[in-house]
């Protein structure tokens, strides 16, 4: 038997979490260390994935099988394809930024405050929501990814709900009160779209018999399973329901801007860079291929749904006075994005979509935890608080800058490439969609630069006046990022490639084909 | 002249007397309940000899070792073969030894077990006049309040007589879901509804809510008694038996002789009908399915916190255990009749279990309205009618009993000046005052929310699927629905926990005993292991799954 490398992949975190949450409070730094460390190791292990992953070669690698509950005909099948590995690499990739920008978020206040802070506990719950992510993006067992779909809301609750920002324009009883619902309001979301979803999944299984993604996908594929039409449209929209609210997609987004607003950066890049990948991930993993007739029924009703969420999201981001609200409103309207390319039906759309997946992380993390280091030395989220932070802090407003223009996908820099893909996608399909969407991009250039404008021109205002630069910490975290999006922007095709055959094989299930001679995609 | 001799002068020998049978009675089979009837009596005797002073120590052990000890005959029994291929009637045809019946004895004995260590707890409450005490009042005859109450506080009076009421509840739990005819299944409702009709009553604290709650208890349970006895009779006049598989021949059609004095009413559709209403109505209650629910929050907030965990664990098994085997070897020609009105129940309980509970303030309400759901949940389960219907209630029940023990001796560890503190906004920001009471409180949350992980998500997962391929699919989806209202009042208490405010006057949690934190450690074991493996339980289960006819 070969090493199971995918499992390593979540049970290094999983296991770095529970060492981690042992460590004695003393050890505070000690603790911090170990996880940023055990992150790392992970890291490394995803690039021993990303290089072993033959992008040619099977669809499904690295596969490991092993009888789990057989009762329920769960198996514990783990395999990824060239998008799983995009995203894994993805995940392992920035909780190590993750966690280095959050070093000092939980770490106790000043004597004499009531707020609970177990520093332990941040970074242990940081690192189970990666070991689940992890899974979840490995896992080819409907019901091995839906228990752990469901079983990161726990640690995401904890990390939403018991650490905040350090200050807060009502006091901090009022930052609790926000705190808990923000955290609620994401969990009772997620749990109603994943309880409906069990629904689902229980009816697949007694459609199917077994719960392996490749043999149902299989079967569907020669036709020796046969769903009727209407058990397959309600299986469908009982997966997809779940995964639109993970997502989020218009309109069951609404958790989001309160989950992002209240929660530290980095956990705000955890919810929108991470854990939300999972649910469009697992639209094309899961929707297209065990339902392909059903996605394609829906896709006119979804199309209409995402260019809402673009449209929506940006106009609503563009009247944000808060700035970690405008990044989650953005956030939304290229989740739009994505998902148009997924329901596009067309290679270059759903290349387009992981790409774009892959993208957004990386630019909203650059943009998001700069907001957040800009929140922490001002204590505020207000975007009217700021004023001429580039004067003061060159570094800081230069890094904004950058990850706030690859949000509105400057050509040149790496969501352009991904961004472009999904609108050539979207267009040869359904033209109209298309030209609608582009209205998305207008919009993201208003919100993105007059964000800066406010926050980082104009006459220095007195609050901002004594701002410290960016610290070593936070330029190691940033810079990377930076490197990445200008690299991926010039020269995406590593990612384009791995991605590609899996792109075609997913089209190939839901037996859609390119509408004209197939175009490669950019190279 | 011998006496023979003479005797037989003037008289002659008549054919001798035929011999009554005597009852052939299988002791090897029935040994479990044996035991603990053996145990019960002899606890009643030690009551009686025995030094106040050494009591407690004597019936503590007494009961753990006759409750292991039953529980190992179970598990004998059942490597025996008892539980599949040696299934047979025991007693007469009184009792069925089945896997059904052994799972589900092996279940009770073991929630009986955990739960006599959260009974014998005695480091919780503070001591009184020197003496350690338990949860349970110093004499239950004195008046509350009054000064013979006074009195018996000081003299260090405990009321020990609960190890052998335990006892005798087991008891009767473990015949209730084994019983194969009518009779002993009313006998068996009895043998431990009277136990805890009484233990109910004796709460140490709050004694005249603990007293209130025993009546309302007493009340209409003997109404649901009452109910159950005149079903029976129904039953017996439209079969002309009392036993199980009579009654189910007659059902089925099978039957020809038919007793002359029975013949005006057997087979008369109307008495089985309103008979078996009447005897699942009875079950219901047992249960706490709606509308047969009313009594469940407030005995269960009255109830001294040990008892309500164990009764609201160890009788729903044995009450689903009885309403199972009364369903599937009884009724199940009938089932086209009962299944839309268990339909019917199924769903309001779901529904109305979680509705309501979301109002509740007190923890113990609330717990009161979840479990309630959850009744709702293993319906489902039993509607199927299926094998896998039987396996995963039986496997549903084992995974439920642990957990409500676990939830509710942690219940038993938050207390203020006033005894337990279970009002919900006393709750707040026990998170950051003991984080790890906190915790476990939480996984057991966690649990009845049935997330993944958990014992609660294998159980549910395997009741839907069950109620999914019987073909009540609308009964998963009302029963999804009702778990998300659910999460939402379990989710709530673990935000008042880790997210609110401490209130600066409020409780502490009480270092237990070692008993205590043996109760909630399984608990939380049997949760997690349930949870993440649950294959070998299932399979159990699954051997279980088979009633004997």
């Amino acid at each position: 038997m070969s090493f199971p490398l995918l499992t390593a992949t979540a049970a290094l975190p999983a296991i770095g979490a529970v060492v981690t949450a042992a460590v004695p409070a003393a050890q505070r730094t000690a603790a911090k260390w170990l996880a940023l460390l055990v992150s790392l190791a992970t890291l490394a292990l995803a690039i021993v994935v990303l290089v072993r992953f033959d992008p040619d070669g099977d669809r499904y690698q690295l596969t490991e099988s092993h009888s789990w509950i057989a009762d329920f005909g769960v198996r514990y099948e783990l395999g990824v394809d060239g998008i799983g590995v995009a995203l894994l690499a993805l995940t392992a990739l920035l909780i190590p930024f993750i966690i280095l920008a959050g070093w000092h978020d939980a770490d106790p206040l000043e004597t004499g405050s009531k707020r609970w802070r177990p520093t332990q506990g941040f970074f242990a719950l940081i690192l189970a929501v990666e070991a689940m992510v992890i899974i979840s993006f490995e896992a080819t067992d409907v019901f091995l990814f839906y228990i752990f779909f469901e079983a990161m809301l726990i640690p995401m609750y904890f990390l939403i709900g018991g650490f905040g920002d350090r200050a807060h324009e009502h006091g901090e009883e009022a930052a609790s009160t926000q705190r808990s619902y923000a955290a609620v309001k994401f969990l009772l979301y997620n749990l109603v779209g994943g309880l409906i979803m069990l629904a689902a999944v229980i009816g697949l299984y007694v459609v199917a018999g077994n719960f392996s993604l490749q043999e149902i996908a299989e079967a569907r594929a020669n036709g020796s399973l046969d769903m009727a039409t209407n058990t397959e449209r309600w299986l469908f929209l009982g997966f997809f329901f779940a995964f639109a609210v993970k997502a989020p997609l218009w309109p069951l987004h609404t958790w989001l801007p309160n989950a992002m607003g209240e929660a530290t950066a980095p956990v705000a890049v955890l919810i929108t860079a991470v854990v939300d990948k999972v649910g469009t991930f697992a639209m094309l993993r899961f929707c297209l291929q065990l339902f392909p007739e059903a996605s394609k029924w829906a896709t006119p009703a979804i199309l209409v749904l995402a260019l809402i969420s673009i449209i929506y999201g940006a106009l609503l981001a563009v009247g944000q006075r808060d700035i970690k609200r405008l990044v989650a409103y953005a956030s939304i309207s290229h989740f739009g994005f994505i998902i148009m390319g997924i329901f596009a039906m067309t290679s270059q759309g759903q290349s387009g979509a992981t790409l774009y997946m892959v993208n957004h992380g990386i630019s909203t993390a650059a943009l998001m935890l700069v907001a957040g280091f800009l929140i922490s030395r001002r204590g505020s989220r207000l975007i009217a608080d700021y004023g001429g932070v580039q004067k003061v802090a060159p570094v800081l407003a230069g890094t904004f800058l950058i990850g706030g223009l690859a949000t509105l996908s400057l050509p040149g820099l790496a969501p352009f490439v991904s961004e472009f893909l999904v609108l050539v996608g979207t267009f040869s399909n359904y033209p109209v969609v298309g030209i609608i969407a582009t209205f998305g991009i207008v919009l993201a250039a208003l919100y993105t630069l007059v964000l800066y404008q406010r926050t980082m021109t104009g006459p220095v205002k007195a609050e901002v006046s004594a701002m410290p630069d960016l610290r070593v910490r936070e330029l190691v975290v940033v810079a990377p990022l930076i490197v990445l999006l200008i690299f991926l922007g010039v020269y995406p095709k590593p990612v384009t490639d791995i991605v590609n055959p899996a792109v075609k094989s997913t089209l190939s299930d839901v037996q859609k084909k390119d509408p004209q001679p197939e175009v490669e995609a950019a190279k | 002249m011998s006496a023979t001799a003479v005797h037989s002068l003037w008289t002659t020998a008549a054919d001798p007397i035929s011999k009554i049978d005597a009852p052939k009675i299988e002791y090897g089979q029935l040994s479990p309940t044996l035991i603990v009837v053996g145990a019960a009596i002899i606890g009643v005797l030690v009551e009686a000899f025995v030094p106040r002073k050494q009591r407690y120590y004597v019936q503590v052990f007494l009961s753990a070792v006759a409750l292991a000890a039953a529980f190992a005959a179970v598990v004998a029994l059942a490597a025996d073969g008892y539980a599949t291929t040696k299934a047979g009637i025991a007693a007469m045809g009184a009792i069925a030894v089945d896997g059904p019946a052994l799972f589900l004895q092996g279940t009770i004995l073991l929630a009986g077990l955990v739960g006599l260590f959260t009974f014998a707890e005695r480091r919780l409450d503070p001591e009184a006049h020197g003496n350690r005490v338990d949860s349970f009042a110093a004499q239950a005859a004195s008046v509350p309040g009054s000064d013979s109450e006074k009195a018996a506080v000081k003299a260090g009076f405990t009321t020990t007589e609960v190890f052998p009421l335990l006892l005798f509840a087991v008891a009767g739990m473990l015949i209730f879901p084994a019983a194969n005819d009518l009779l002993t299944l009313f006998v068996a409702l009895e043998v431990f509804s009277l136990p805890l009709y009484l233990m109910c009553a004796l709460a140490r604290r709050k004694r005249l809510m603990s007293q209130e709650a025993a009546v309302k208890y007493f009340l209409l349970g003997a109404f649901a008694s009452a109910f159950t006895l005149f079903g029976i009779a129904l039953l017996y006049g439209y079969a002309g038996s009392v036993s199980y598989s009579a009654i189910a021949q007659v059902v089925d059609g099978t039957v020809t002789n038919v007793a002359p004095a029975l013949a005006d009413t057997m087979g008369n559709d109307a008495l089985l009908l309103v008979g078996g209403a009447m005897i699942v109505m009875g079950l219901l209650f047992k249960v706490g399915a709606v509308p047969f629910h009313m009594w469940t929050p407030d005995v269960y907030q009255g109830a001294p916190t040990p008892v309500t965990g164990f009764m609201a664990a160890a009788t729903k098994v044995a009450a689903f255990g009885a309403l199972l085997r009364l369903l599937y070897v009884v009724l199940p020609g009938l089932r086209w009749d009962w299944r839309p009105v268990m339909w019917g129940v199924a769903i309001v309980t779901m529904l109305g279990g979680a509705i309501v509970a979301i109002t509740q303030t007190d923890i113990k309400r609330l717990l009161a309205y979840s479990s309630i759901a959850h009744a709702g949940f293993i319906l489902a389960g039993v509607i199927a009618t299926t094998p896998d219907g039987v396996s995963s209630v039986l496997f549903y029940l084992a995974a439920y009993s642990f957990v409500t023990i676990g939830a509710f001796a942690v219940v038993t560890l938050v207390r203020d000046a006033g005894g337990e503190a279970t009002h919900l906004s006393k709750w707040a920001g026990l998170g950051r005052r003991s984080p790890l009471v906190a915790a476990v409180f939480a996984v057991f949350l966690l649990a009845f929310a049935g997330i993944p992980l958990t014992s609660g998500f294998a159980g549910k997962f395997a009741v839907f699927k069950a109620a999914a391929e019987g073909g009540a699919a609308p009964l998963v989806v009302v029963g999804v629905i009702s778990s998300a209202i659910a999460a939402f009042f379990y989710i709530r208490v673990i935000v008042l926990m880790f997210f609110s405010e401490p209130r600066p006057e409020g409780p502490t949690v009480a270092v237990p005993s070692p008993l205590t934190m043996t109760a909630i450690g399984v608990g939380v074991a049997v949760t997690l292991v349930l949870g993440v493996a649950p294959q070998y339980f299932l399979d159990l289960a699954n051997q279980a799954g088979v009633f004997v006819r």
